[in-house]
């Protein structure tokens, strides 16, 4: 029980700290919101008069606190350059960037825990080998260009999916799958690859476990052993690297959404930065890092749940 | 008939030859010790036997289980009779089991993978198993994880697992080493009793003599992968016909010379500890409340004198090591004082140490952790130097290391080798080279010879008697094995639940025991002689 505590302790102190750190580096950023809203034409009183209705006058603490007391209450506050609330904006985005990452997030571990485990059984072996070179090779390549291999091959050569854009959850959940699936596919591959190594590593490491030895001189056979008792040893550097993939992924989104047209946070972000939006680009990755930090909060939860060790006694 | 019978079995990995010609036979109810040092092939037999070697080992010649051919089995076969006709028992209880399962499904696992039996049927068999072991429900649920539990209750849990479903054979690889001598003695009781029980085989596989002659019928003796002597128990030990089994019996009951003994209090003490506690902080129960520390050290006062050698013996968990990590400045008592040569040296910074550490040094029990793999072992030897007021020239240093390594039967060629070019009786030496090398008053030995093979460690206890004749070096001898404090201390301390519980010249703490754990202790630890006496009555 103390272990959770102690975790959630830790995330929520975690989150604190970089929303500080969010605001502090937006608040560093050369330009000033207000002018940028009234455009460059506009007179200094004007300006001002903004300023001071934005409230960007007052104390950095109190500035602080009102961001931060918003972000609670999910008032982000409003968009400089479309003048539309931001959590509209956001929650139009979510809709396509979560079930982004989750899928690439699936599709990579069921690619790459039983491909560690095939890698892992064969250690040494041609089987093993090919894979582990598969991997290597999965590692070095971008995953925009892997993103362009894939539109080329599967929407323009075989035409089974489309290119780009995404046709809203409202035509159907099919449909809406179907175009996020190249752009998953394109995340998650790099992805799988190297979390594929880190499981094959883990559970050579743990065949060689003495209880594996015990647990073949009971008669299970090897397959059983494997997937019974070296599995779940296996998982905690896998979990880890999970945990820290889910990082990677969203910063992935951004350009995968790029490429594939998808309207997602990536984007959003992406032309909020470009437009110098700042109170968007502060919101989406507060957003993006209060998944992180939940993802990794279910990481440690998760070591708990394979390890009894860490849960302490009852 | 044989229940297991190993014919003319030869093994090699690669090009290395393990085993040759090896011919061993087990009938039901009966006990075969294998004995043998370290590489002599004991466990690669035994995991022969039960089909588990490495890739790419190859076997020759016949094994026969119980009718059936195992070296020609199909893998299908071997799994239906691993676990079910033939348990195996390992050395390390630490690690033997699944640390992500309970010890219900782990010892559930193989009965319901033989029987088919259901979860609750399979659970209640684990159930009744558990409490056959000495684990009983009612303080051992089965929920319990293999962390909760100690390492000899966590070689019930394996013992368990290989007898849960009454094989036929057990094969028992070291099951004690791990040990302290009394849950030695109380997990080859209950290995005995499960072979009269049963009529089980027990094939038992062990470097101690001792162990072995307490318990087998008969005995085959390996070396080097090969069978130097086999026979009944009592014969084979009484007559000692082939000259390694009279080797092997010697280095087991070895004492070396030591004729001038030091008595206490005929001289300054050189280490005092006076009323020395350390407090670990507990587990917290509560958010609200604070923890309860644990009380590792109790309230221990000892002394040491000049070239007095004194022996602390003790179970494992009793607190040796952490008294003996306070002695050496490693860590500091929650209460108490440490003086060494007069001079108090608990809460002193580092730089003040000096004197005191180089004066004071320590052999560890694991001659191979606590060596730089990377390192020369000029480097290696010479690493207490820095403590010497006057760092020594490159010249002198070689010098210096040189004169070590003589000291410890090693050559001055062996100052540009690597640690992993040494055998383990070897680094042991090396690692005795690095602690004399600055003359110290007082050496701290962690279990120094318990994980070297008998003839090794008589060697090393001889050089150890040899060294403090000769230099007059101090010894504080931290064992739980009694036949090391016998024959190498003046004193001996016995160590209980982090208390000093008796105190007195060696012999007359072993010959007559009074304290309930020194009693404990001492009926506990096998013994040769005594051994070889009652084979001897019982087989004629």
């Amino acid at each position: 029980m103390t272990y959770l505590l102690k975790r959630l302790i830790i995330a929520a102190v975690t989150l604190v700290l970089a929303s500080m750190v969010v605001f502090a580096v937006m608040e560093i950023l050369p330009g000033d919101p207000a002018r940028l809203m009234l455009g460059f034409n506009a007179s200094t009183d004007q300006v001002e008069l903004l300023r001071n209705q934005m409230g960007l006058n007052a104390p950095l603490v109190l500035r602080y606190l009102h961001w931060a007391g918003g972000l609670l209450s999910l008032d982000f506050g409003r968009s400089y350059t479309y003048s539309v609330p931001v959590i509209d904006l956001v929650r139009e985005r979510v809709v396509v960037s979560l079930p982004l990452a989750l899928i690439a997030l699936a599709l990579s571990t069921a690619i790459a825990i039983p491909v560690g485990l095939f890698s892992a059984s064969r250690q040494g072996r041609a089987g093993d080998t090919l894979a582990m070179g598969a991997a290597q090779l999965g590692v070095a390549v971008p995953n925009f260009w892997f993103a362009l291999m894939l539109i080329y091959l599967f929407a323009v050569w075989l035409r089974l999916v489309p290119a780009g854009g995404f046709p809203g959850w409202s035509a159907g959940i099919w449909p809406a799958v179907k175009s996020l699936l190249l752009p998953a596919v394109a995340l998650a591959l790099p992805q799988a690859a190297i979390l594929a190594r880190v499981a094959r590593s883990a559970l050579i490491e743990v065949l060689n476990e003495d209880y594996i030895r015990t647990a073949r001189a009971k008669g299970l056979p090897y397959r059983a052993v494997l997937w019974r008792h070296a599995l779940r040893n296996a998982m905690i550097p896998v979990l880890t690297i999970l945990g820290l993939q889910f990082a990677f992924l969203l910063a992935g989104t951004i350009i995968i959404e790029n490429v594939f047209y998808l309207p997602g946070l990536g984007r959003l972000v992406f032309q909020a930065i470009t437009q110098r939006d700042l109170i968007v680009v502060e919101s989406v990755v507060m957003l993006l890092v209060a998944a992180v930090i939940a993802v990794n909060l279910l990481v440690d939860f998760s070591y708990a749940v394979v390890d009894p060790r860490l849960r302490g006694r009852q | 008939m044989s229940l297991l019978e190993i014919e003319n079995l030869s093994l090699s990995i690669g090009d290395t030859h393990i085993l040759k010609e090896i011919e061993l036979a087990i009938a039901p109810g009966e006990v075969v010790g294998l004995v043998g040092e370290s590489g002599s092939g004991k466990s690669m037999t035994a995991l022969t036997v039960m089909r588990l070697l490495p890739h790419l080992a190859r076997a020759s010649g016949r094994i026969t289980f119980d009718g059936i051919d195992i070296l020609g089995a199909t893998e299908d076969q071997m799994c239906t009779l691993r676990g079910d006709d033939i348990g195996m028992v390992f050395q390390e209880p630490m690690t033997a089991l699944n640390p992500v399962k309970t010890i219900g499904e782990q010892v559930a696992e193989g009965i319901r993978w033989h029987t088919k039996a259901g979860r609750a049927e399979a659970e209640d068999r684990a159930r009744k198993i558990l409490d056959r072991v000495g684990l009983p429900e009612a303080k051992f649920p089965l929920s319990r994880y293999p962390h909760e539990l100690s390492g000899g209750q966590r070689q019930r849990v394996v013992i368990a697992i290989a007898c849960a479903l009454k094989p036929k054979l057990l094969i028992a690889d070291e099951p004690t080493t791990a040990l302290d001598v009394v849950l030695q003695a109380q997990i080859l009781d209950l290995l005995r009793d499960l072979v009269s029980e049963v009529r089980m085989g027990l094939l038992l596989i062990s470097h101690d003599l001792a162990v072995v002659t307490e318990m087998a019928d008969r005995l085959t003796i390996l070396r080097r992968g090969e069978v130097t002597e086999a026979g009944d128990t009592a014969r084979t030990l009484s007559e000692q016909l082939h000259s390694y089994t009279r080797e092997l019996a010697l280095a087991s009951m070895h004492v070396p010379a030591r004729p001038k003994t030091h008595l206490a209090g005929s001289a300054k003490p050189l280490l005092e500890v006076e009323g020395v506690s350390r407090d670990y902080p507990g587990r917290r129960r509560s958010l609200f409340r604070p923890a309860e520390p644990i009380r590792a050290v109790d309230d221990v006062s000892l002394t040491v004198e000049p070239a007095q050698s004194v022996a602390l013996v003790g179970r494992s968990g009793c607190g040796k090591s952490t008294l003996a990590r306070m002695i050496l400045a490693l860590d500091k008592p929650t209460a108490g004082a440490i003086r060494f040569r007069g001079e108090t040296i608990t809460g002193k910074a580092e730089p003040e140490l000096k004197p005191a550490r180089r004066d004071m040094q320590v052999v560890f029990q694991d001659p191979y952790g606590s060596f730089d793999p990377r390192q020369k072992v000029e480097k290696l030897v010479a690493e207490p130097l820095h403590l010497l007021e006057q760092r020594p020239a490159r010249a002198e240093r070689r010098d210096m290391v040189a004169h070590a390594l003589d000291e410890v039967g090693l050559g001055p060629r062996d100052m540009d080798k690597y640690p992993h070019e040494f055998s383990g009786g070897q680094r042991q030496r090396l690692s005795i080279a690095r602690a004399i090398i600055t003359r110290p008053k007082l050496v701290v030995a962690d279990e120094p010879v318990s994980a070297l093979d008998v003839s090794i460690r008589a060697q090393i206890l001889d050089l150890f008697a040899e060294l403090n004749q000769k230099l007059g070096i101090a010894y504080l001898f931290i064992t739980h094995d009694l036949t090391v404090a016998r024959a190498m201390s003046d004193e001996v301390l016995v160590m209980h639940e982090g208390r000093i519980v008796e105190r007195g010249r060696t012999a007359d703490v072993l010959d007559n025991p009074r304290s309930e754990a020194a009693r404990a202790l001492v009926a506990a630890a096998p013994d040769l002689r005594r051994a070889i006496a009652r084979r001897m009555q019982e087989q004629g």
